[in-house]
């Protein structure tokens, strides 16, 4: 008897996991691991110490003064021989290396390509800065050194525009050497200039949607839910079509004479393209939550407040925004989480001036190939987007989330 | 004025009024304001809508202009044509790109819909432990900047061998359409009266007869709302295809990406019209499913 209890206690709970879990782990195989390796990158720089073990385990007794062992040279040497014909290793490790030191690059490739044709001439402390002089330098060694740690802050302090001194600390750069820390108070900006944006223009409509008799506020809601399907990159290509120097505005603006055929506005390809754009893409994401609480309230309220005297302004903002608070907040949250995400639109119609952080952590994945440094940007921004991500989940509720 | 839902009140402070009235803007000033109330939300949704609308009468551009050419506005009949609809559909490389979209779409929606429906039914029961942070999870891939999940899925996937691979992209795909499928069949599943089943339970209706006979018609249309959802979002993704995704898996939006970055010619807006009409579709079929599961249910009582 107790068994079966027990047994009918426990089959429910056994039943809900069983129908979940499928989901649960696909979701953690396609995506979860996917993400933690990505964020795995951004301390974890296995690739030199892999390649060039002996070398490394060297340096590791250097002390850094003065130049390292003739042990170190020769098993640099050795090492960089073995590379030689290895082209895509030597090209990774050279890079990995000359991120650390800028130069390194061609030092490593010329050194293994001459150490491939002439082999070793004395001593090879001799050899190599025979070859290049660099060898001569303890900052060569270091940097080697450096690049070759399994694990390092170097992508962070990166990311963050920040630097080891030489003697020691870690201090800011001088300002005008700052990349990354302006362009994430850009994308911070941005995000919440398009979500003030977003508002100003989402809460009169949602208003005027869920003020309207039921046939014409459905109407009015297809036509905000019809941006909301339609393809983002259509979208993108309406505003390009629109905006740019041959487009649409410039050549009505030309026609009626207010601008002259010379002097065409460029509105695209800067910030006001991202401005545009971006607030055009995101503004259904805030008229809609807004409209599911307005809807929710009774308008015999504000008529309540308007006949025991309260002016309409005054009616309005003591009685309809108080109520109108949880939208607000919902749509602003919703669109602030993917504004400073946001890399398709920047990407296509921001140009240099417009671009958002996500541009730069592609442009390091596919352009520069400094995984370690996207990867850093990119955990940066993930953290951000977590903590707006659990405050929405704890003061909304993502259950709760209306699509279309 | 209208305060007819509320006549008792009102004659309650009858007194009060002329008082109170001296405070408020005159009856023209506040026309006014209503006016400029309206003008200022029309000009909104013309913001929302004009872009869009603009394209359709530019795709049929005789010039490869972006801009409305004389004759287009004297409806002159030689400054329309078909010519960008022509281009599109004799272009191999569109065609492809279309089978290429319509492949993963259809797999990652079947995946998505199928492995998301199954665990919304599990959300919905009151025994779920840990339900707030499984959601979390499960609803993550809908928040997370695409960016992140496009070079996370292409450094992963690659060492996997899955790299510039169509299974790549449908898991891909899959991860990222199964959040819709997860909220649109719980919001249905939140109306679902449960009371059905028990009843069914009760006149000797197994489990599996329960649930494909009653409960899933029942909650259809949050199911297939949600398989909309999903592959709405794998037939506009662009990101995770251009980083994942090689020559032999170009998609629509990858080919679109391509010819915006390039040079902009008005075949992409012929295309653009095509994808619009879908999206059209695609939001009156989610309309219609959305009030046959109102109906629906009402009808179950």
């Amino acid at each position: 008897m107790k068994r079966i209890l027990h047994l009918s206690a426990a089959t429910p709970r056994l039943g809900a996991l069983a129908l979940v879990l499928p989901l649960l782990a696909f979701v953690t195989v396609s995506f979860v691991i996917p993400l933690g390796t990505l964020l795995g990158k951004s301390a974890y720089q296995p690739e030199v110490a892999r390649v060039l073990p002996q070398t490394i385990t060297e340096l590791r007794e250097w002390t850094g003064d003065g130049l390292p062992s003739e042990d170190a040279f020769a098993a640099m040497a050795r090492e960089l021989t073995a590379l030689g014909e290895n082209r895509p290793e030597l090209a990774r490790v050279s890079g990995a290396i000359n991120r650390v030191q800028s130069g390194m690059r061609g030092v490593l490739n010329r050194t293994a390509r001459r150490l491939a044709r002439t082999g070793q001439a004395g001593s090879w402390r001799a050899t190599l800065t025979g070859i290049d002089s660099s060898w001569e330098e303890p900052a060569t060694w270091l940097a080697i050194r450096e690049a070759g740690a399994r694990f390092t802050l170097r992508h962070y302090l990166h990311a963050l525009d920040l630097e080891q001194r030489s003697g020691g600390g870690i201090a800011p750069k001088a300002a005008d050497e700052r990349v990354y820390t302006p362009l994430m108070w850009r994308t911070l900006l941005v995000s919440l200039g398009v979500t003030l944006l977003c508002l100003a223009i989402g809460y009169p409509i949602a208003y005027m949607i869920a003020a309207s008799p039921p046939a014409r506020g459905r109407i009015l809601l297809l036509l905000v839910l019809v941006p909301f399907w339609t393809s983002l990159l259509v979208r993108t290509t309406a505003w390009i079509v629109l905006l740019q120097r041959q487009g649409v505005i410039n050549g009505f603006l030309v026609s009626l004479g207010l601008v002259p055929d010379d002097g065409r506005l460029q509105m695209i390809y800067n910030m006001t393209g991202t401005f545009v754009a971006m607030t055009h893409v995101l503004l259904p994401f805030m008229v809609l939550p807004l409209y599911s609480v307005m809807r929710s309230i009774p308008k015999s309220h504000m008529a309540a407040a308007v006949s025991l005297g309260a002016a309409p302004l005054q009616a309005f903002r003591r009685v309809y925004l108080p109520q109108t608070l949880p939208g607000i907040g919902a749509g602003s949250l919703l669109v602030f989480i993917l504004a400073i995400g946001y890399y398709i639109t920047p990407a296509l119609v921001g140009g240099r001036t417009g671009e958002l952080i996500s541009s730069q952590i592609a442009y390091h994945v596919q352009t520069s190939l400094n995984w370690g440094l996207a990867a850093a940007l990119s955990s940066i921004l993930l953290v951000a987007v977590t903590v707006l991500y659990l405050v929405y989940s704890r003061a909304i509720g993502i259950e709760r989330m209306r699509l279309g | 004025m209208k305060h007819a839902p509320n006549a008792g009140i009102v004659s309650a402070n009858e007194g009060d009024r002329p008082s109170a009235k001296a405070g408020r803007p005159s009856l023209p000033g506040r026309k006014l304001g209503r006016c400029g109330f309206n003008a200022f939300c029309v000009a909104g949704f013309v913001f929302l809508l004009a872009p869009i609308l603009v394209i359709v009468p530019l795709s049929f551009n005789a010039e490869p202009y972006f801009t409305f050419t004389e004759g287009m506005l004297r409806l002159d009949p030689e400054a329309w044509s078909l010519r960008w609809y022509e281009s599109i559909a004799e272009d191999d490389a569109w065609r492809r790109a279309l089978v290429n979209s319509l492949i993963i779409g259809v797999a990652a929606t079947v995946l998505a819909t199928t492995l998301g429906t199954l665990a919304a039914l599990g959300l919905a029961s009151p025994s779920m432990p840990g339900r707030t942070l499984v959601t979390a999870v499960l609803i993550s891939p809908m928040i997370t900047p695409i960016i992140i999940v496009a070079v996370g899925v292409f450094f992963f996937y690659s060492s996997l061998g899955l790299g510039q691979t169509h299974a790549g992209l449908i898991l891909a795909h899959a991860a990222l359409g199964a959040p819709f499928v997860v909220i649109t069949v719980t919001a249905t599943l939140a109306g679902f009266d449960r009371t059905v089943l028990r009843a069914a339970a009760s006149l000797g209706a197994g489990p599996m007869r329960r649930f494909f006979r009653i409960q899933l018609p029942l909650i259809s249309p949050g199911v297939f709302s949600g398989g909309l959802f999903a592959f709405a979002a794998s037939f506009d993704e662009v990101v995770v295809v251009l980083f994942l995704g090689g020559l032999e898996q170009r998609t629509i939006p990858r080919q679109m990406w391509a010819g915006i970055r390039e040079q902009i010619s008005p075949a992409i807006l012929a295309l653009a019209v095509f994808l619009i009409a879908f999206a059209v579709v695609v939001l009156l079929t989610v309309e219609w499913l959305r009030s046959r599961s109102a109906s629906a249910q009402r009808s179950v009582h």
